[in-house]
């Protein structure tokens, strides 16, 4: 019974959503099974928030390897909430200042790692070492120089125009526009494919993993 | 009560005359049903009022009155604040199959004039979306296709599936963190478990933790959703359970770390330098953090590989792991892995689905391009395009 | 040789530093280069100066401080220009912080315009759920969101007397670092409502939205920090992405070297093992 009352529960709201997308006399109920997920959803917070809480405190008690960032942790968990719950989230809070000056710039800070590691990756990815590899490279430095104002600028103004497809813009937008949308599609048709079959297997019961189940 | 309507009308019309100027009525007013709809809904349209669009008389806004007879007791349902080229007023509080009667009221700043009654107009529910008709044959083609392949497979018909180098590598990679005496780390993504993508990486995780478990390993599971964690905690211990070493298991580290995409990458960033993981799997939805958790897992040295039906971080994961699961290899993982008939069937028909969209695009792009030359069948286009869209 | 190989194999940290200087320099010393404006940009400023005053617009901020850099310049250039055209805009996010990002893009632009809360705009706070928050909306926003971000009752705010639901947004602009975001708003605000949807995005994850704007699924799309500073641009408002450009290209150029440079190492590295091995033609010596 334990893996049948899910799979009936999955098979029933899983039928209703996707007729209601052809049967609109179902929309109310669809509705209300809608409405039902975002409460769930909004309680699932409140699951993380305990598990991170539990986790954290036991790796302090056990005095486990790093276990004062832990403390960092459960002090700005619980001072990000009581500041907003106490007074508020809105503009010139302190929740909001918390807000603009830590959490700001440290969440950038994550993001802009981005650039030094494309960097890197891009130093040991792109070497012409086959033909594949070398259409890559070549497709690359022209993108990246028709993304920015300075690819452009080494076009003179008397450049003809009958000449406009060696310049990195025009180059650019037809790379992207064609080849990439192109390849884009494909993986986009195949993938969704992939959910569909997968979500059919799921309402079939073919498919019990998210049960946890082989 | 049809006299008291004409006083009324009456009385409006010799007030606006006695300011010598009158208050032209909204044009063109109707009420229908709500197309395709649950029922309970009727549509009251109108266009505004000649005096707003020539902004002779200043006309502040309009009304909605509602009756079951045209002479009726109207009662005002809603106002309808002026300044827009056409009017729409969904009146959302009709009984089924009742006859209703509407008129709309443009009011001005001393006088209102009243349209005549639009009516009558039923609110009925519709079984059937028509304009959807394309999308039923769609879903119920590639469902048959599924099933039907699903059955062929239960029957015991030998299915042939291509070889897939990432998920081969799946048992070197755990193999490898076993011998170096180092954890596993499995990162599900960041989408929560109502996306294919995470469900696709869960399955997969069922089966790198058989092998963990049979292995000796450890596996390290941080996650960015709070129910893929209690989904990922379910699955894994099933799994050590099923390879008999239900007492491994170790429920603290499949943890939740936080939704925040920056703040799960430093979490994660933060695991893969203390515990220095042999093997990274990076299955399921991705955006941004991609690159940063592949480089950074590059950087310990690890044995990485990734999964993910998101197009644009495909190159990363491509340019920054060993083996990469394109598309939707990721959706077949799990029937690869588990060589499960009933699975492995489903991917087949997957493929007969795909041949159907091949067929159409072909047929769509030379119709389309016949159709830019004129070419005419029962004089008509004979583009196809009509036929693919979904409303 | 040995500087071949050093390169060939040479330290990311050196690498991270040389980006670090290219990025930071422009950004000292501005450049002005000018940027170009591209169609998909074009389409979503046409979109909103076509629409009539008064119109509802809906913007989700679906993002978070980390994706501020290249996307709160995109809010704000699109904000200001929404408001300059007096449309009333309706502010929502399917990102925990995201409402956060919008009460700060609020306090910006409220330095330029003298608007009235509940009237001219509403932040509507932050909804956890993602696709079927978007599928609810096609329904009812009161039954979503009762209450506003400050916990005012959203039925006593003037502007969502006017919008029931979905059918009475006329544009929806998703600015988004993820998910949810874009391909939630396309599929469900678009595809099932036929609501006109426009996005903005970081730049990683520009190309996979590509196919939407072929289809007209999506109205425009702006791309990272290009698209910000070029929405910028075509709007003349002075913010911050256009300066930043400068920053970016020469960091692009500086990728491009390094490119280069590795690429260059290996020719000469392969060449020595080529000879060293007696020639491209030669076989490695065979036992029987």
């Amino acid at each position: 019974m334990r893996r049948e009352i899910p799979m009936i529960v999955a098979f029933v709201a899983g039928v209703i959503i996707i007729l209601e997308f052809f049967v609109p006399t179902l929309r109310n109920v669809a509705g209300q099974l809608q409405k039902w997920y975002l409460v769930v959803v909004a309680f699932a917070i409140l699951v993380g928030a305990f598990n991170l809480l539990r986790m954290n405190y036991m790796k302090v008690r056990g005095r486990r390897v790093d276990w004062p960032y832990s403390i960092v942790l459960i002090v700005g968990l619980f001072a990000m909430t009581i500041v907003g719950i106490g007074w508020g989230i809105g503009q010139g809070t302190v929740f909001d200042w918390l807000f603009n000056y830590l959490m700001f710039p440290m969440s950038s800070t994550m993001f802009a790692l981005l650039a030094f590691f494309v960097a890197s990756a891009a130093y040991r990815a792109f070497r012409a070492r086959t033909v594949d590899a070398t259409l890559l490279l070549v497709a690359a430095v022209i993108v990246m120089l028709g993304q920015v104002p300075i690819g452009s600028i080494w076009v003179p103004s008397w450049w003809p125009d009958s000449l406009v497809f060696l310049t990195p813009d025009w180059l650019k937008d037809r790379i992207m526009n064609i080849f990439n949308t192109a390849g884009q599609r494909a993986i986009l048709i195949g993938a969704s494919l992939g959910v569909v079959s997968t979500a059919l297997r799921i309402l079939l019961g073919i498919e019990r993993s998210y049960l946890g189940e082989e | 009560m049809k006299s008291a309507y004409a006083v009324l009308l009456l009385t409006v019309a010799l007030t606006a005359a006695a300011h010598g100027q009158t208050l032209r009525t909204a044009e063109n007013a109707a009420a229908a049903d709500k197309a395709v709809d649950a029922g309970g809904s009727i549509d009251v349209t109108w266009a505004p009022s000649p005096d707003e669009l020539e902004a002779e008389v200043k006309v502040l806004g309009y009304e909605v009155w509602r009756a079951r007879r045209p002479a009726g007791d109207y009662k005002k349902l809603a106002d309808v604040e002026a300044g827009k080229e056409s009017y729409n007023f969904t009146d959302e509080e009709a009984e089924n199959g009742v006859e209703y009667f509407y008129k709309v009221r443009v009011r001005g700043e001393e006088m209102s004039t009243d349209t005549a009654p639009v009516g009558p107009a039923k609110a009925t529910r519709e079984w059937f979306h028509p304009n959807r008709l394309n999308m039923l044959i769609a879903a119920v083609l590639l469902s048959a296709f599924i099933l039907y392949y699903i059955s062929q497979a239960r029957a015991g018909k030998v299915l042939f599936i291509r070889r897939i180098a990432g998920l081969e590598a799946v048992q070197e990679a755990v193999g490898r963190a076993t011998e170096m005496g180092k954890p596993v780390l499995f990162v599900p993504g960041i989408a929560d478990i109502d996306d294919i993508q995470t469900i696709a990486a869960v399955t997969i995780l069922g089966r790198v933790a058989t092998m963990v478990a049979e292995y000796d390993a450890s596996l390290l599971v941080p996650c960015s959703r709070s129910l893929v964690m209690s989904t990922a905690q379910e699955v894994v211990k099933e799994a050590y359970l099923e390879a008999g070493r239900p007492d491994a298991y170790r429920r603290e580290n499949i943890s939740y770390l936080t939704d925040d995409q920056f703040g799960y990458v430093a979490g994660v960033d933060g695991i893969m330098v203390r515990e220095k993981p042999a093997a990274n799997f990076y299955l399921g939805t991705f955006y941004a953090e991609s690159l940063i958790l592949a480089e950074t897992g590059h950087s310990i040295g690890a044995i990485q590989i990734a999964g993910t039906a998101m197009p644009s971080q495909l190159p990363f994961f491509i340019a920054a792991c060993d083996y990469t699961l394109i598309g939707e290899e990721l959706f077949a993982a799990s029937a690869y892995l588990s060589r499960e008939p009933r699975l492995l069937g489903s991917l087949v028909g997957q493929d007969w689905g795909k041949v159907v969209i091949l067929i159409s695009i072909i047929l769509g792009v030379v119709t389309a391009f016949l159709a830019q030359f004129g070419v005419e069948i029962f004089g008509r286009s004979i583009a196809l395009e009509q036929l693919f869209v979904v409303k | 040789m040995k500087f071949v190989r050093w390169l060939a194999d040479i330290d990311r940290r050196i690498i991270f530093v040389v980006i670090a200087v290219a990025v930071v320099v422009p950004l000292l010393f501005p450049l002005g280069m000018r940027v170009k404006v591209t169609p998909q940009t074009q389409t979503i400023y046409d979109e909103v100066e076509n629409l009539p005053g008064g119109s509802n617009v809906l913007v989700s901020f679906d993002y978070d401080p980390a994706a501020a850099p290249e996307v709160h310049p995109m809010a704000l250039a699109f904000l200001h220009h929404c408001f300059q055209k007096k449309h009333r805009v309706i502010i929502m996010a399917l990102w925990p912080q995201g409402a956060q990002m919008a009460v700060s893009a609020m306090a910006e632009i409220n330095r330029d315009f003298d608007l009235e809360y509940g009237r001219d705009y509403v932040n509507l706070g932050y909804k956890p759920g993602g696709a079927i928050v978007i599928k609810s909306l096609g329904n009812s926003f009161a039954e979503i969101f009762p209450k506003d971000m400050a916990g005012r009752s959203t039925a006593t705010l003037p502007l969502m007397e006017d919008v029931s639901n979905l059918y009475d947004v006329d544009l929806v602009m998703d600015l988004s670092a993820g998910v949810p975001g874009i391909t939630e708003w396309v599929i469900i605000a678009n595809a099932l409502f036929q609501t006109r949807t426009a996005a903005g995005c970081t730049a990683v994850s520009a190309p996979q939205f590509f196919p939407y704007l072929q289809t007209g699924q999506l109205i425009g799309l702006l791309g990272g920090l290009k698209g910000a500073a070029e929405y910028e641009t075509v709007t003349a408002y002075a913010g911050k992405a256009s300066p930043r450009m400068d920053s970016q290209s020469v960091a692009h150029v500086v990728i491009i070297v390094f490119i280069l440079f590795a690429n260059i190492s290996y020719f000469i590295l392969r060449r020595k093992r080529e000879e060293g091995s007696g020639g491209p033609t030669a076989r490695p010596p065979t036992s029987a």
